[in-house]
């Protein structure tokens, strides 16, 4: 049983890494990766805010939105798919949750709020978040494993920013053909990172 | 139409593309780009949600309070994704199970909420539609590139037709498998970004 999840989070982790494998987040994640601090900072937060979505997510869609799913309010709803609602309903937990997380970490963690900054709310919008939940209703998975997927693809995420950061503060020293600046380059370093992640390509634990 | 309506039209094409330039949408460019089918398909899905979002938004522009301005536009735009989701699955099934959970990630798709966000909230009803037309032409001019040659060079096909016989069915091409996984749609739009920037010399950056 222990190593179902354990496959499972090295898979969301390395093999099907959010940033490199399913290219999600992309916006944040060419954004904020040009100092380590702020990636770091970034990477904890969307960690965050994956943990607690994808699991609540879970529920929801399991408790109100499946086919068959109402009938623990009455079995006239046997019939009743309310699927068609998905997005909109994993859309709206995201940008509440990530408002809750923000007002939890402003009364609680006050110096964990100042550093993370204008990124919280901009989580809402990481393509990251929605995809990992979107992930976790097309592959069925349960609340177990939801949560193992969230925690772990919210690493992956944090660890490939993090990396790709670390690469770019080196990169201010070296000589880059003038039109691939900035963002040229900034892509080819992240499809050779990608070709890095892809020799995890079929691990099994 | 005027001058600046043509403007706001023409300029996302090359001069201010939302990709290339601006760095938005770039997942969805990336992951749906192995065949130019796919990559249509989710062009022209994103360029009607984008044109039809900056529209609606435009139109109940000055009933939005500031406060609560993205919740409203979220909840626009996963109204336009979710018929958009739905059309696809009554009408081009195949597709819909190829594109999987990237439908649904337009509703997060940074041209749509940025457009939203920057152009529709300050502007009349036509410019904005015109605007978001605009944006997704450019995004999809990208897209059809990249989606173009992963496949031709991938596979050996554009659009499903085999070009280059590939060696496995007889022919002469071996196919280049690089390009069909992540990393060649990286270089790809690495590529794009080069020519578009040797072109316009304007849009390269300054040394850090």
């Amino acid at each position: 049983m222990l190593e179902h999840y354990l496959s499972l989070a090295t898979k969301a982790i390395f093999v099907e890494n959010m940033a490199l494998a399913f290219f999600l987040g992309m916006c944040s994640f060419l954004a904020v990766s040009k100092k380590v601090e702020t990636a770091i900072g970034l990477g904890a937060a969307v960690t965050f805010v994956q943990a607690v979505t994808v699991p609540l997510n879970n529920v929801l869609y399991n408790v109100l939105l499946r086919e068959g799913a109402l009938t623990w309010i009455s079995d006239d709803f046997a019939t009743l798919d309310l699927s068609f609602l998905t997005f909109l309903t994993l859309i709206g937990t995201i940008a509440a949750s990530v408002q809750v997380v923000e007002m939890v970490l402003d009364k609680y963690a006050p110096a964990l709020y100042s550093a993370l900054g204008v990124f919280l709310p901009l989580i809402a919008v990481n393509c990251a978040i929605l995809g990992g939940s979107l992930f976790m209703v097309e592959r069925d998975y349960n609340l177990a494993e939801s949560t193992v997927f969230g925690v772990g693809s919210g690493v992956g995420w944090a660890m490939a920013v993090v990396a790709l950061a670390a690469i770019r503060e080196k990169m201010r020293y070296s000589n880059v053909p003038p039109q691939l600046r900035g963002l040229g380059i900034t892509f080819i370093v992240t499809g050779l990172m990608a070709l890095g992640f892809m020799a995890f390509a079929g691990i099994q634990l | 139409m005027n001058k600046r309506q043509r403007e706001v039209l023409l300029d996302p094409l090359f001069n201010n593309n939302p990709i290339s330039l601006q760095v938005l949408g770039i997942c969805s460019a990336l992951a749906v780009t192995t065949q130019l089918k796919t990559a249509m398909v989710m062009a022209l899905a994103v360029t009607g949600v984008t044109a039809l979002s900056n529209l609606s938004i435009s139109l109940i522009r000055n009933m939005i309070p500031p406060s609560i301005r993205i919740i409203v536009q979220l909840t626009i735009i996963a109204s336009l994704v979710i018929v958009c989701d739905q059309l696809l699955k009554a009408y081009m099934f195949e597709v819909s199970k190829q594109l999987s959970v990237f439908v649904g990630l337009i509703i997060t798709n940074c041209i749509v909420m940025g457009r939203a966000e920057a152009f529709a909230m300050q502007n009349t009803p036509l410019d904005a539609t015109l605007d978001g037309i605009g944006n997704g032409v450019g995004y999809s001019a990208v897209l059809l590139f990249v989606g173009f040659f992963r496949e031709l060079l991938g596979s050996g096909k554009v659009y499903g037709l085999t070009i280059l016989q590939p060696v496995t069915e007889g022919g002469w091409y071996t196919p280049n498998g690089l390009l069909v996984l992540a990393p060649g749609a990286f270089f790809l739009i690495a590529v794009f970004i080069w020519i578009n920037r040797a072109w316009k010399p304007d849009q390269i950056e300054a040394a850090e």
